[in-house]
């Protein structure tokens, strides 16, 4: 099936956007996701069922600038 | 407030910009802005504003200057490492501009200080590099009503957004809690593009100008995106969120605290590594 995928149109075979982020290596916890500009609660991916020319938005976490140690 | 001769001519391309003009280079010279973290975000941002004649700039960062923050980190200098970076900051600010006052704050930012220290200043801007520190600000943006811009950098990528609090999509609506520690790499870890740094905070002072003279198109309820790789902006639109867990319907956030991150259960360099 044909989504959209930060802009880009991706052919893939999954169900839900759990098996999407598990297909693509990515770990929940580092990401929110939108759903056709929706924000999905990270307790609801993988029951969210996708369909075809659906339009996915991951958005990762970033941080940056003063360069001291995160885990501070 | 007249001006002198000096800052006719220092501030003429603006004043020729109709949409800024005398009035606006006033309004410039009036505003109070506070910059928080002096590093890679913060050195454009100050020394962009410092150019542009802003009254009052805040700065906080507890850091002193390392050699492995030369890289992008342009406010200071190569004798500046081992010196504290509100200092070095400090310098450069005024040698590039001694009508702007600049009040700094050598410690971090907590839950404690934060109000006090946001109530100085009529805009926020994030330079910080962890993330509790970006939900600190968030949350404190939105407590104490101060216009907000975001910024982040992490390897070849960046995000930047403007939130205004109550009115749009802030911090939380996107991210309502912080990434478990270790989930999502520092620039230390993962390293990063310095000229992204440049690029970044030169966007975050450029909203910051637009808020300032009343221009324009705030960058609210969307996020900008760059990635330097692909050389491709991208704009992501986003929305209040009725379950934000700060500006939402019920907000299970009624006071300022700072959070810790919980461990994760996974390496997240390799998870890194593996979606480069």
């Amino acid at each position: 099936m044909l989504i959209r995928i930060n802009g880009k149109q991706e052919d893939i075979q999954v169900a839900t956007l759990g098996d999407l982020l598990q297909s693509k290596n990515i770990e929940p916890q580092m990401v929110s996701v939108e759903l056709n500009n929706t924000m999905i609660d990270r307790t609801n991916l993988t029951t969210t069922l996708l369909k075809e020319g659906d339009s996915i938005e991951l958005l990762f976490f970033m941080g940056g600038g003063s360069g001291h140690d995160l885990r501070q | 407030m007249a001006f002198t001769e000096e800052q006719l001519v220092r501030y003429s391309r603006h004043i020729i910009l109709s949409e800024v003009g005398g009035k606006g280079q006033k309004k410039i010279g009036q505003a109070r802005v506070l910059v928080i973290g002096a590093g890679g975000l913060g050195s454009p941002i100050a020394l962009y504003l410092a150019a542009a004649g802003i009254g009052t700039m805040g700065l906080i960062d507890a850091d002193m200057v390392d050699l492995t923050n030369l890289q992008r980190q342009i406010i200071h200098h190569t004798a500046d490492v081992g010196r504290p970076k509100v200092l070095s900051a400090t310098e450069k600010i005024t040698d590039l501009n001694p009508d702007v006052e600049v009040i700094s704050y050598q410690k971090n930012l907590d839950a404690e200080n934060a109000l006090e220290v946001f109530n100085h200043f009529d805009y926020v801007i994030d330079g910080t590099d962890n993330f509790p520190a970006k939900f600190l600000i968030n949350d404190a943006a939105f407590f104490a009503n101060k216009p907000l811009i975001h910024g982040g950098i992490l390897r070849f990528d960046g995000q930047i957004f403007t939130i205004l609090p109550g009115e749009s999509a802030c911090y939380r609506c996107i991210f309502p809690k912080l990434p478990p520690q270790g989930v999502v790499p520092s620039c230390q870890e993962a390293g990063v593009l310095g000229a992204l740094a440049g690029l970044i905070g030169t966007l975050q002072a450029t909203e910051a100008l637009k808020l300032i003279l009343g221009i324009g198109t705030p960058l609210t309820n969307r996020i900008l995106t760059y990635s330097a790789l692909q050389t491709q902006f991208r704009e992501i639109t986003i929305k209040k969120n009725p379950d934000c867990p700060l500006c939402g319907a019920h907000p299970s956030i009624t006071t300022l605290e700072m959070e810790t991150q919980e461990v994760c259960d996974f390496d997240p360099l390799e998870t890194a590594q593996k979606d480069s």
